[in-house]
Formats: C-alpha cells, sequence, structure tokens
C-alpha cells in the first residue's frame, strides 16, 4: 500500500488500464481484448524470470563482499573493470528491464557509475544468447559489424558519461537507502 | 532459461547449507526489492501491452520494407526506440523482412535501437537511475544506434 502512495501516477492508470481491459471484454471491444492478451502474454514472461533474478540478487547481496566488488569495478579498479561488466552483460538474460536491478545491485556494492553503464548498455547489445540467434538469421558478418562498432562507442560514451555524473556528485536513487549490509 | 532456474536452484541450496540465517536474509532482501520496484514494472507492462497492439509484425514489415531507404531507416529507428521485443520474436521477423528485400541498415537500425533504447522501459529505468541519467543514456544509445545503422550500411554497400 505504501507503494501505491509513492506512485500515484502508476497506481492511477492501473485502475484506468483494468477498467478499460474490463469493459472491453464485458462489451467485446476487439483492441481492449487485444491489449489485455498482450499484457498476460508479457506479465507470465516477466514472472517466470524475475523471481529468479531477485533471489541472484539477494544472494549477491549477502555473500559477496562490497570491498571484492569495489575492487575489480569500483573507483581505482582499471581498464579490466569495462572487460568484467561486458562479460557479465554477455551472460545475462532478458532485456533492459533484467538487467536494470542488477546494475543497480552492483552499484550498490559500489561498483563506480561508468562501469554499471557499460554493464546495461552490453546487457542490450551483447548478450550472447540472443548474439548467437541473431547471427542465425542475419549472418555473421552483420553481427560482426554491428559489435565492432557499438562496442567502443558504448565504452566510450560510457565512461564519459559516468565521468561527468560523477563530477556532479549524482547518486542513484535508493543507493543511500538500499544498504547492502543492514 | 532452464538454466536460471538451474543455477538458481543451485546457488539458493549452497546458501541454504552455508548459512540458513543469510539466505533468509537474501530472500528477504529479494522480495522487499521485488516489491519495491514491482509498480514500475506494471507501468512498463501496460505500455508495452499498448505499443505490441499498435505495432503489430505486419505492420512493423510494412514499415521497415519501404522503397526509400532514409523513410524505412527513419522508421525502423522510430519503431525500435518505441517498442521492446523478445530477441526470438525480433530476430526471426529480421530475418523475414531480409528474406523479402529490407536493407541490412535499415535492420541494424530496429534491431540495436529495440535493445538499447526503451521508452517504454523509460518508467522503470527512471526508478533505477534517475530521470537525468536515464534520459541521458537512451539519448546516447540513440545515437550509438545511428552511427551503427550507418557503418551496416557502408559496410554493406547499401549508402553511396
Amino acid at each position: 500500500m505504501k507503494s501505491l502512495k509513492q506512485h500515484p501516477w502508476t497506481a492511477g492508470a492501473s485502475v484506468l488500464f483494468s477498467l478499460f481491459i474490463l469493459g472491453s471484454l464485458c462489451t467485446g471491444f476487439a483492441p481492449g481484448k487485444a491489449i489485455g492478451q498482450n499484457f498476460l502474454l508479457f506479465l507470465g514472461q516477466m514472472l517466470r524470470v524475475l523471481p529468479c533474478i531477485f533471489i541472484l540478487i539477494g544472494l549477491f547481496d549477502v555473500w559477496v563482499k562490497t570491498e571484492s566488488v569495489e575492487k575489480h569495478l569500483g573507483h581505482g579498479s582499471g581498464l579490466l573493470s569495462y572487460g568484467w561488466a561486458v562479460l557479465l552483460a554477455g551472460t545475462t538474460v532478458g532485456g533492459l528491464h533484467v538487467a536494470l536491478p542488477v546494475a543497480h545491485a552492483l552499484y550498490i556494492k559500489r561498483a563506480r557509475l561508468s562501469v554499471v553503464l557499460v554493464f546495461l548498455s552490453a546487457a542490450g547489445a551483447c548478450r550472447i544468447p540472443m548474439t548467437l540467434f541473431e547471427a542465425s538469421f542475419l549472418g555473421w558478418r552483420f553481427t560482426c559489424i554491428r559489435f565492432a562498432v557499438s562496442l567502443p562507442l558504448i565504452l566510450l560514451s560510457s565512461a564519459t558519461i559516468g565521468w561527468w555524473f560523477d563530477r556532479l556528485h549524482y547518486r542513484l536513487p535508493d543507493a543511500g537507502e538500499m544498504t547492502p549490509d543492514k | 532459461m532452464l538454466i536460471l532456474y538451474i543455477i538458481t536452484a543451485l546457488l539458493t541450496g549452497l546458501s541454504l547449507l552455508a548459512s540458513p540465517r543469510k539466505t533468509g536474509r537474501a530472500l528477504r532482501i529479494a522480495l522487499r526489492r521485488f516489491l519495491k520496484i514491482a509498480p514500475a514494472f506494471l507501468g512498463m507492462l501496460m505500455l508495452v501491452a499498448v505499443a505490441l497492439y499498435l505495432f503489430p509484425d505486419h505492420v512493423l514489415g510494412q514499415m521497415l520494407a519501404r522503397e526509400n531507404k532514409w523513410i524505412a531507416a527513419g522508421s525502423a529507428i522510430g519503431v525500435g526506440s518505441v517498442s521492446i521485443m523478445p530477441g526470438f520474436i525480433a530476430f526471426p521477423l529480421c530475418g523475414i523482412l531480409l528474406n523479402q528485400g529490407a536493407l541490412y541498415m535499415v535492420l541494424s537500425a530496429f534491431s540495436t535501437t529495440l535493445m538499447m533504447v526503451g521508452v517504454v522501459t523509460f518508467p522503470l529505468e527512471r526508478m533505477y537511475l534517475g530521470t537525468r541519467l536515464a534520459l541521458c543514456r537512451n539519448g546516447v544509445s540513440f545515437i550509438i544506434a545511428i552511427v551503427v545503422a550507418i557503418a551496416t550500411g557502408l559496410f554493406f554497400g547499401e549508402l553511396p
């Protein structure tokens, strides 16, 4: 309930949305029914992946020491940290919506912002299972050129944005509240 | 997908063996974080449901297979940014479009924005990154997608 109060927009939209879907079901309004079906389809997909992801995040939170994340991915870690971020991103499943909570968990463990951003973008562009899939449909040349161009740009832009937001002393929301060792 | 379940079960089991107390804490953390972000996920799902209705496969196909390559590439970038789609739907679709004569450049624009830019995931991203950073990341990813598309076009000889 508390979270409903914190998200008046989502709460309002959910009420409208469910009224719309229910109304469409009663009156047989086809677009509404189709949208409702899409919603359930995606909800099902989310519910199959997300519990695992959040349990893994919880385990990560409890077992992995902040110092070790900070040492390899935090301030003062070298260029290798970007390599770790890309590798880690390559093994993730799902899309941005799955990578986001993971990225946030890394940040709470003091990974630096540019590494977190590399992870996020690479999770979009370089997931290994997806890449295999892409190459089988569009050919290896396509995939290679996409990698060769996007990966350097991702590294460069993430490093720049990270540096810039660090200089502004930017903190991710909730980063203070969700301290790992509470 | 199965691998994900196996890994999760294995690690949870190991964790339980090592310390039931810590495992309990991990599960509580998992639940707390999940509940905290659930409203944003709901918001995203609603947007996805509407976006998918507005751009079904055949409409997408028509937009990406336009004669004029600039219009096709432009709409690919636009639609790719707005919508999100699982890879197992997106790439077979791209494969079909390729056979129907869509340009590599257009497909590259579509798949890159699809994966890196998310208008419908924005409510969620905002919760995690904050509005400013989320805007910045999406904006930069958008530009990267354009560069990748142009590079693909040059490489495959589709651009003069």
